[in-house]
C-alpha cells in the first residue's frame, strides 16, 4: 500500500464520524425568525442596506460589504424586516444583526435574477462576482473569498488545493458536500482556476473517506488537470499549513500567507457555494451543516439557512437528550463553545455538536509535570509548555516576543494530549484577546 | 620564596587587598556624586509600595520628584493626608490639592442580579471565560465574578463579595491601574473620590431586552436625564453617561426615578461586604485550588 501523504506531529482523536457520515442531507424548514448578524466573516463588518419593515425577498443583499476585506449578507429566507439590533453572537458578544420575520406563507423562491456565464467573464472579475455573492471561506475561519482569489501580484498561485480533509471530530459536512455534490466541487474549482488563471488543482482528501475520494475520482472531468489525493487520517491535517506541508512539501514562513509559497487552499463546501453562484444565482444564503453528538436525539446533514437560531436548529433535531451538557459550533477541537440557544448559525459554522456529559467530561486541572506531550504534537512546533507558563503568570509580551504566539492557530492539540488536562489553547486565545486589549489601552 | 605557603598567600592576598581598597577609596574620593540626603529622608516617609500610580517608576523616584519639585506630595495616591504633610512640612513645600482617586466598577450585576444562560466550567479566570462565549453570563458586558482584578491587585484592595462582585476598600485602592488592565471586560475606571455619581453598568441594549438579563441595567429610559442639570447626563447608545466636566452639578437627585437602581450616589465604598478577605465565593475557592 503506498504511504499516505501528511504532516509531522498532530494527533489522532475518535473520529466519530459515524454518528452521520451515512445520513443524507435534507433541506431544514424555514424557521419564524431569521437572525442575521452583520459580521459573519474576517474584516469589517458589513453595512446594512435595509430597514424595518422593509420586504425582501430571499437571496437579495441586505448588506453590503464595507471595504475590501469585507463580505456581503444576503437574506437567507424571505419575510419582512423586523429591526436591526444587538444580538448575541456565536463569539461571546452582541453585535448589530438584521432580525427578519419570515414569511409563513413565501415559497421562497429566489427572484428570477441574471445568472453570470462563467465563461464569459473576464478572469479577473470572477472574484468581484463572487465577492458580491458574499461567498467566504468555509472552512471555520469565514475569510472572504474574493480576498483570497486576488493575491497580491508579486505572490503568483501556481497550485489550487482543495480541501475535503475535514479532520475535526464529528463533523460530515464537507464528507456529504463531496458525496453529493462532486460536479459543484468541480464547477467551483474550474472558477477558481479560471480566476487565478492556473491549470492545476489538487483535492486533499482523509483516507477515511474513502467513498468520498472514489466519487471524487470517478467524476473527475479528463479536460481538467486536477488528482484526488487521499491523506493521512491525522488532526489537523485540513488546517491550511499542514494540508499544504503534506501535499507540496512545503511549510509557509511564519507570519506569511500560503500566497507567499504559490499555494491557495479552498474548502469543498466553498468550492461548490462558488459553482452555485453561477449556475442559479444563488448567493451564500445556506450550505451543509453536521447536527451531531450524543446529546442530540436526532443527528443528521442539514442545509440549514444561515440565521437560523440554535433553539430552532435543536427543536428540529428532536430536541436534547437528558444528559446533554455542553453545545458546540463547529468541531469539538477548534469550535466555539455556546452559551445561548438565540445565537444563529453564521456562514462558517460547519456543525452544531451536542456533547453529552460522557463526552465532555470535567476533569481538575492539574499542574504541568513538564512530560512535553505537547510538544511532541504541536504541529507548528510552538513550546506550549512554556507558553501556558507564560499565559499563567499573564507575561503577554514574552507570550508574544519570545514564544511566537503569533503562529500558534489554536488548533487545541496541546489541550488534547495534556495529561494534566491545562486548557492550554484557551489561555492562549484568552492571551491573544488580552494582548490585543493591552495596546489598545497604552 | 620562602616561609609557610600559608603565610605567603596571606601577605599576597592582603597587599592586593589593601591596593585595591585603596583604589576604591581614592575613586570614591575623586568621583563622588553629591545627592541630596533630603531624598533618603523623603524616601523613608513613602509607604515604600512602588505602585507606580504617581507616574514615576517607585517610591525612590517620586522622592527624587518630590525633592526636586517635579511632583507635589499629594502626587502619592497611597498616603493618607497626614502622611502628605509630614513630607510637605519636612520639605517646607506645599502639599498640593489631594484628590484622591479609587478604581470604581461600571457592574452592578453579580449573581443575584444579573442572568446566567449557562454555566462555565473551564479554567477559573475572566481572562479565560471571556474567550468561551462570553463567560455564559447573559449580559456580555458584565462582570465575571472569576476574579481577574482579584489576583491583579497588589495591595489587597479588591475581594470579592459573596454576589460576586469585585469590593475596591478605598483606603487601600492606590489607583494604579493594574485591575483596569487586567479586566477583560473593560469594567473598571479610575475616579476622583469627589465624583459620586456613577452609572454601574455598560450593557448597551435598552427598555426590557436589558432588564430581561440583568435587574440593575440601564435600560436607557432617560429619567435621569430629566432628573439633573441639563448636559451632565446623556443617553449614548443606550447607555446614561454622565459628564464628569460638570461634576460639580451633579446631585442624589438624578437617583429619585430610576427603575432599576443602575445610576448610584457612592460615598467611599462602592459595594457594601464584610471585612477583607473573610469572604470567598465558590469560584474563588475553586481558583485557589487550581493555582495551588
Amino acid at each position: 500500500m503506498q504511504s499516505l501523504l501528511s504532516f509531522k506531529h498532530g494527533v489522532h482523536p475518535p473520529e466519530h464520524k459515524d454518528i452521520t457520515a451515512g445520513i443524507a442531507s435534507r433541506r431544514f424548514p424555514f424557521p419564524d425568525e431569521i437572525i442575521l448578524p452583520l459580521s459573519q466573516h474576517i474584516g469589517t463588518p458589513a453595512e446594512s442596506l435595509v430597514q424595518a419593515g422593509d420586504r425582501v425577498e430571499r437571496g437579495d443583499v441586505i448588506a453590503q460589504a464595507a471595504g475590501f476585506i469585507s463580505s456581503s449578507v444576503h437574506a437567507t429566507a424571505s419575510g419582512v424586516v423586523k429591526s436591526i439590533e444587538l444580538w448575541p453572537h456565536p463569539n461571546g458578544t452582541m453585535v448589530p444583526s438584521i432580525r427578519i420575520d419570515v414569511d409563513p406563507n413565501s415559497t421562497q423562491m429566489q427572484r428570477p435574477r441574471i445568472v453570470p456565464r462563467w465563461e464569459e467573464v473576464e478572469d479577473e472579475d470572477l472574484s468581484g462576482e463572487i465577492g458580491k455573492a458574499g461567498i467566504v471561506g468555509l472552512g471555520g475561519a469565514a475569510f472572504p473569498s474574493h480576498v483570497k482569489l486576488t493575491p497580491p501580484k508579486d505572490q503568483p498561485i501556481d497550485l489550487l488545493l482543495v480541501n475535503g480533509c475535514e479532520c475535526e471530530p464529528y463533523l460530515t459536512s464537507d464528507h456529504r458536500t463531496m458525496l453529493e455534490h462532486p460536479e459543484k466541487v468541480y464547477l467551483g474549482i474550474r472558477i477558481a482556476l479560471k480566476a487565478l488563471g492556473i491549470s492545476r488543482a489538487v483535492i486533499g482528501v482523509e483516507a477515511n473517506k474513502p467513498d468520498a475520494i472514489e466519487v471524487m475520482r470517478n467524476t473527475a472531468p479528463h479536460d481538467l488537470d486536477v488528482t484526488v489525493q487521499a491523506l493521512q487520517v491525522k488532526y489537523p491535517q485540513g488546517a491550511e499549513k499542514m494540508l499544504i506541508k503534506a501535499v507540496m512539501g512545503r511549510e509557509v514562513p511564519s507570519g506569511a500567507l500560503p500566497s507567499s509559497i504559490g499555494a491557495l487552499v479552498q474548502n469543498v463546501a466553498t468550492s461548490a457555494n462558488v459553482a452555485a453562484v453561477f449556475t442559479t444565482g444563488q448567493p451564500l444564503i445556506e450550505r451543509i451543516i453536521t447536527v451531531t453528538g450524543r446529546g442530540i436525539r436526532k443527528p443528521g446533514n442539514w442545509v440549514i439557512p444561515f440565521g437560523t437560531r440554535l433553539r430552532d436548529v435543536i427543536n428540529q433535531c428532536g430536541g436534547l437528550t437528558d444528559d446533554a451538557a455542553e453545545i458546540v459550533f463547529g468541531g469539538p477541537m477548534m469550535g466555539l463553545g455556546q452559551a445561548n440557544l438565540d445565537v444563529p448559525i453564521l456562514k462558517a459554522t460547519g456543525g452544531v455538536l451536542v456533547l453529552s456529559r460522557d463526552e465532555c467530561k470535567r476533569q481538575d486541572i492539574l499542574p504541568c509535570i513538564r512530560c512535553g506531550k505537547c510538544l511532541e504534537v504541536c504541529p507548528v512546533f510552538l513550546n506550549p509548555q512554556l507558553m501556558g507558563a507564560l499565559a499563567k503568570a499573564e507575561r503577554f509580551e514574552e507570550l508574544a516576543a519570545d514564544a511566537n504566539l503569533g503562529d500558534c492557530m489554536l488548533c487545541g492539540c496541546c489541550s488534547y494530549v495534556c495529561p494534566s488536562n491545562i486548557p492550554l489553547s484557551q489561555l492562549f486565545a484568552a492571551s491573544r484577546v488580552q494582548l490585543g486589549r493591552l495596546a489598545k489601552l497604552a | 620564596m620562602s616561609g609557610s605557603p600559608i603565610i605567603d598567600s596571606a601577605l599576597i592576598l592582603g597587599s592586593v587587598g589593601l591596593f585595591f581598597g585603596f583604589l576604591i577609596a581614592l575613586v570614591n574620593k575623586k568621583f563622588k556624586v553629591w545627592e541630596d540626603p533630603r531624598i533618603d529622608a523623603v524616601d523613608e516617609l513613602l509607604p515604600g509600595t512602588n505602585c507606580g500610580a504617581c507616574g514615576v517608576p517607585g517610591c525612590r523616584a517620586f522622592a527624587e520628584a518630590v525633592v526636586s519639585g517635579k511632583q507635589e506630595p499629594s502626587g502619592c495616591t497611597v498616603m493618607g493626608v497626614d502622611d502628605i504633610d509630614d513630607v510637605a512640612s519636612y520639605l517646607g513645600v506645599n502639599a498640593g490639592a489631594a484628590n484622591k482617586r479609587v478604581a470604581r466598577l461600571l457592574c452592578a450585576g453579580g449573581y443575584e442580579e444579573a442572568v446566567q444562560h449557562s454555566d462555565y466550567a473551564g479554567y477559573a479566570t475572566c481572562k479565560a471565560a471571556a474567550a468561551v462565549a462570553g463567560g455564559g453570563k447573559g449580559c456580555t458586558w458584565g462582570c465575571l465574578s472569576l476574579a481577574d482584578c482579584e489576583s491583579s491587585c497588589l495591595l489587597d484592595a479588591i475581594y470579592m463579595n459573596e454576589n460576586g462582585l469585585p469590593v475596591v476598600v478605598p483606603e487601600r485602592c492606590t489607583a494604579c491601574s493594574d485591575c483596569v488592565e487586567t479586566c477583560p471586560n473593560d469594567l473598571f475606571v479610575l475616579m476622583p473620590m469627589d465624583q459620586k455619581l456613577i452609572v454601574q453598568c455598560r450593557n448597551l441594549l435598552n427598555g426590557n431586552a436589558a432588564e430581561d438579563l440583568c435587574k440593575v441595567a440601564c435600560n436607557a429610559c432617560n429619567k435621569c436625564v430629566a432628573d439633573s442639570e441639563p448636559g451632565v447626563i446623556e443617553i449614548q447608545n443606550d447607555l446614561a453617561v454622565i459628564d464628569y466636566e460638570k461634576n460639580s452639578l451633579t446631585s442624589p437627585q438624578a437617583l429619585t426615578r430610576c427603575p432599576t437602581n443602575a445610576i448610584v450616589w457612592v460615598e467611599g465604598q462602592q459595594f457594601k461586604e464584610s471585612s477583607p478577605g473573610s469572604v470567598k465565593t465558590g469560584r474563588v475557592l475553586e481558583q485557589e485550588k487550581q493555582v495551588a
